[in-house]
Parts: C-alpha cells; structure tokens; sequence
C-alpha cells in the first residue's frame, strides 16, 4: 500500500522526485512554475485585470505558444523576453504542472447584453474546436471561458492585423462573426469574460 | 507519520484548491520543524506561505512589528492620485488562516548558534531554521543634516506608508511653479527604477494640476534603470519638465537643510531649493541583519544563492532586499521568487531530503505614464556556484513601442500587483 501511494505522489507531482522515503517535495518543474505566479496569479490563475490564466491550459497549448514567443511569430509585451531564459524540456515541465492546475475563475464586469449575444454567436461559430463554451483545451485551443476580457480583446487585436496568425478555421469563423455587426466579435469575447 | 493515500488526496485537493503549484510534503519525522520568519514584507510573506505549502508540518512563526504592511511597489501611483494609500493596505489574516502563527512584535537579535530570535520586551522563538526578510534599512547619516526627524519635513517614502501619505499632501499643497527634487541614491538600493518612476508620476500629476512646475532628479549615478525608455516616455509626455542631474553635472545630494527645504549637491556644493524636497537616501541591510552579524562591511547580506542560506551564519536565510543577489535587483519580485527557493531548501534540509534544482525570475513593471508602461525581466540560474543572468533572456521593453503596446504594459502592471500581493499573502 505504501508503494502504490508513493508511485501515486510521484506522478501526481511530475514524476522528477527521486525516490527517497518522503515524497512530494515541489519538483524541479514546479520549482519553475512557481516562477510564473507573481505576473499569472495563485495557481496559474490570475486575479486580473488582463494578465490571462495559464492554469488548466493543456501541454499542447502551452508549448504552442512558448514557441510562438521564443520565434516571435506570437506578439508579446514581456513573454518573448522570458520564455528565452528557458530550455525547451524546461518549458515541457513547467507546461506539465499548469496543466494539472484548476482554471480558477473570478467574477469579471461584462455587458449581459451582448455576452448573452455572444452566446449564440459562439454556438454557431466557435462550439466546434473551443468546446463546452469555451471550457475546456482541447487540441490547443486554450481555455477562453473565464479568460480575462482585456487579455481577451488584447488576443483578438493581434489576431486582427497585429501579427498572429489564425488557423485557417478560426479566421473564416471570425469573418462570419464580424459580418453580424461591429459589436459581434466583442460580444464573443463578453461571453467568454461572463463564464464562471 | 503514516498517512493513508485517501488523506493524501485530501491534503493534495486542499493544496489544490488554495491556489499552490505544488503538493504538501510528507513528513516522515516526528520531531517539531520550527521556522522563524523575521520580516512580514513581500520576502518574508512569501517564504512563510510557501514553507508551508511545501510541509505543513513545519512550525512557522513570522515575527513583524506591524500590523499591516504597506505594499512600496505602486506607491508611486499614490502620489500621482491615482490610487489611495489604502488600496496598497495588506493584512496577515491570509498567512494564519494557512496555520501560520504570526507574532506582532519587531525582531532585535537572531541566535544562530543558540538557534532562538529575540524580539522586543525579550521574549525568544526557538528555531530550527531561520529566514530573514528585514528589507532595508535608510542610512540618513550619509547624507549630512538628513536624518529620520528631517523626514518629516522632507520625505524618503522608501517605505511605504505614512511617509508616503507625507509627500502626497506636500505634492497637493505645493504652489503651481514649484520645483519639486527627488534625490536619488547610488547603487544598491531598494527598487532601482522606483526613484524615475516617481519622476514620472509627479510629473503626471503636475502636469494636470501645476503645469508650470518642475521635477529635478539629482542623482548619486550616472546611469539608471530602465533610462532609454524613462526618458522616452519624459519627452513625449512631459517635454522638459523632468530635468536629470547625473553625478558628473553635480548630481549627487550631500547636504541638506530641512528647515528651509534646500539642498547641496556635487563637490562644489551647488545649492538647490524645492518647494517639496523628497529624499531617498542611501540604504543597507535591515537593522536586525546587521545587528545579528548577517551583513558584510559594506551593510549587505552575503548568502549561498543556491539556497539563499546566509554564508555568515549557518541555519539563517537572508531573502530579498537585505540580501547580495546581483544580478537580481532589490525588488519585490526578486524577493517572492527567492522565498520560494529559500523555502524549498529549508523544506528539503528539514526532512533530509535534496531541494529542485532553484529557478528564479524577476519582473517588474514602472509607469512612466497612466497610459505608459514598461517592464524589465530576467530568468536567473545557478552556475558554478554563482548566480548568472541567463544569456539571451531578459532585459527592458522594446524602444519607440506603439501607444497600444505601452497601455497593455500598464494593464499587465496592473495585473502584476494583484497577482503577486496574492502569491505572497493569501
């Protein structure tokens, strides 16, 4: 029993602590996640106003866009200055410990109007990849539900022109949402912001 | 201690759901863990919180004399209005709903061969490993005339507090026309960008209510923090009004007279007069690391940046502003991510266990502007023993940024405070 519950902790804990009698010291990748919690919040999940979450996001996410910043082909303000001091396993481990952290979301102001909008919206333009309104990342598409609305807008601007490019899915979505009206593609991001 | 794999789940869940990356450690001992933490700032919280995170068996005893503590960074946003003294208000309810046992009384003595800290009225903690986080301590001695009773005519507010509350009101009563001097000390000190931010956003604030008024930064250096982008941002927000003195054009503050709000500066002693005179002096480790035999003779902490275990005094750990951590700056984020590292390894040597390799970053945000803000980072590894700056990584904002980029830098500065007042006390 006491074998199974130590085999247990290690690969709840990332499997790096080495196989001493006491296990569950934070490991190296926890070490450096915990690096990230000043900017990103307890956890991963931030407190906001615009920082985003990095909890719950899947490996494929993380990695996705570690490389992004490291390449410069995802724009940034201070990520692509950080993500340089970091080896790609480093990057593995801390991707690793985020995805196993709860998204954690705060009650953020939006408009009930237009997130109530954004609802249909998303369900007929989104639902397909962003699955459960947005709730889960699924094949590296993030968590957007409780994102952080700023953070949000911020996202859809470098998608708009500002250097980051869609997947060629997401950008004929996006085209049909905008022809709904100047507000349709905000009203989206409001629905994401009201997920609780 | 046993413990069946059904608590295990539990005390994981509960580690989960308070926000910690990381799980509690098993303790396998039954002997007391004893930690005393001296110093409930940014470095001292943190270490607490995270000591025990990482062993909830530990005893951890954080000794600070008050009662809430003042945030420094963003207190600069208080002097240019935007934000009240209070919004920068933290309490230590966080740390003792956590089991945290938190003693209001101020640390005079640690006893590292009698491993005990002494506090005020003589009362000693007992320890097994100790973390100290006493900040810094204002040398008003080296400035000739400045002293803690000249501060209350002409402020530091290096601290956080009433200090600050003082300069505020001196900034709300001054006349428009007025020069306003800051005297910025040479390196180290606390916050190596804070004096210009503070230039910034005194400006902000003058610009808006006393256009005609002046900020003069006489300063102990010839170069500073961030300086490219503080003094492009000065001119496209202020034009002239921040005039920089460096110490080659007589910029170093040697003497000053509070009772008529002037100053010296530079070896010919040029005379300078503010209608509002804020004096940040030169600085050194806290009081109580001094006094306990953990600093050099130049007033700083030396430790083993592997663990942040003071070379000096074995079982005591000097985290943040105190310590010698070159290349990292005295920041609060430097000082939460060297808690972390310091509370790792006392977790591991208290279970006789081997701590993860250590992983430091800083970041850290200045606005020159409401609208402008700026960032420097680095990513810090132990290398032969010593701690580098990881080549490549790191450094300042990017020059002639778009408006767009320098407002979301204010956004994520923002989000910086909120996040890391919740990493370090709740």
């Amino acid at each position: 029993m006491k074998l199974k519950f130590l085999s247990y902790a290690l690969m709840a804990a990332g499997g790096l602590a080495t196989g001493a009698a006491v296990a569950a010291m934070p490991d190296a990748g926890t070490m450096l996640a915990n690096t990230c919690l000043g900017c990103h919040g307890p956890g991963g999940s931030s407190t906001g106003p615009a920082t985003p979450t990095i909890s719950g996001m899947q490996p494929e996410s993380f990695l996705e866009a570690m490389k992004g910043y490291k390449e410069g082909t995802r724009p940034a303000t201070v990520m692509d200055r950080i993500v340089k001091g970091y080896t790609e396993d480093e990057i593995k481990a801390m991707a690793a410990v985020f995805a196993k952290q709860p998204f954690v979301r705060y009650a953020q102001k939006v408009d009930d109007k237009k997130a109530a909008e954004g609802k249909k919206l998303h369900k007929d333009h989104c639902e397909k990849c962003h699955v459960d309104e947005g709730m889960k990342d699924e094949d590296g598409s993030s968590v957007l539900a409780g994102q952080w609305l700023p953070y949000l807008r911020f996202a859809m601007e470098d998608f708009q022109g500002g250097g980051r490019e869609m997947p060629k899915k997401m950008k004929s979505q996006v085209d049909k949402v905008k022809e709904k009206g100047p507000d349709a593609l905000d009203s989206l991001l409001q629905f994401y912001a009201s997920k609780k | 201690m046993t413990i069946s794999r059904r608590d295990f789940i539990k005390l994981s869940a509960a580690a989960s759901a308070a926000g910690f990356v990381g799980f509690p450690m098993i303790s396998t001992g039954t002997a007391a863990k004893r930690v005393v933490v001296v110093g409930g700032g940014t470095g001292g919280a943190t270490a607490a919180k995270y000591l025990k995170a990482f062993d909830p068996s530990i005893e951890v005893t954080l000794i600070e004399p008050n009662q809430h503590y003042y945030t420094c960074y963003f207190s600069n946003e208080v002097l240019s209005g935007d934000r009240t003294l209070d919004s920068l208000k933290v309490g230590y309810d966080g740390l003792i709903k956590r089991g945290i046992k938190v003693v209001q009384k101020a640390a005079t003595g640690i006893d590292a061969a009698g491993k005990k800290v002494t506090v005020d009225g003589g009362e000693t903690f007992a320890f097994d490993a100790c973390v100290v986080s006493p900040g810094v301590e204002l040398k008003y001695e080296a400035i000739k005339g400045y002293s803690a009773e000249a501060a209350e005519k002409m402020p530091h507010a290096w601290k956080a507090g009433p200090q600050t509350a003082l300069l505020r009101k001196q900034l709300e009563a001054m006349a428009d026309g007025g020069v306003v001097i800051i005297a910025a000390p040479a390196d180290p000190f606390r916050c190596p960008p804070g004096p210009y931010e503070r230039a910034s956003l005194v400006a902000h604030y003058l610009k808006q209510h006393k256009p005609k008024s002046k900020v003069i930064i006489l300063d102990a250096k010839e170069k500073f923090a961030k300086q490219g982008l503080f003094m492009e941002g000065w001119k496209k927000l202020y034009g002239d009004m921040i005039e920089w003195v460096p110490a080659s054009k007589e910029g170093k503050v040697v003497r000053v007279d509070a009772a008529t709000n002037t100053v010296w500066a530079g070896e010919l002693e040029t005379e300078h007069k503010g209608a509002v005179v804020n004096i940040i002096p030169p600085q050194s480790a806290g009081k109580v690391a001094i006094a306990s035999g953990l600093a050099d003779d130049k007033g700083w902490c030396p430790i083993n940046p592997a663990t942040f275990e003071s070379t000096l005094q074995k079982g005591v750990y000097v985290i943040g502003d105190s310590s010698i951590a070159a290349p990292m700056p005295k920041s609060g984020y430097a000082a939460n991510s060297q808690a972390k590292v310091a509370a790792s390894a006392i977790a591991a040597a208290l279970n006789g266990t081997t701590a993860p390799t250590p992983a430091f970053t800083n970041t850290c945000y200045s606005l020159v502007g409401p609208e402008f803000g700026i960032s420097v980072a680095g990513i810090y590894k132990i290398v032969d023993g010593k701690l580098i700056s990881v080549e490549g990584s790191g450094g300042v904002s990017v020059a002639n940024a778009s408006e767009a980029v320098r407002k979301r830098e204010v956004a994520y500065a923002h989000s910086w405070y909120n996040n890391i007042v919740a990493d370090t006390f709740n």
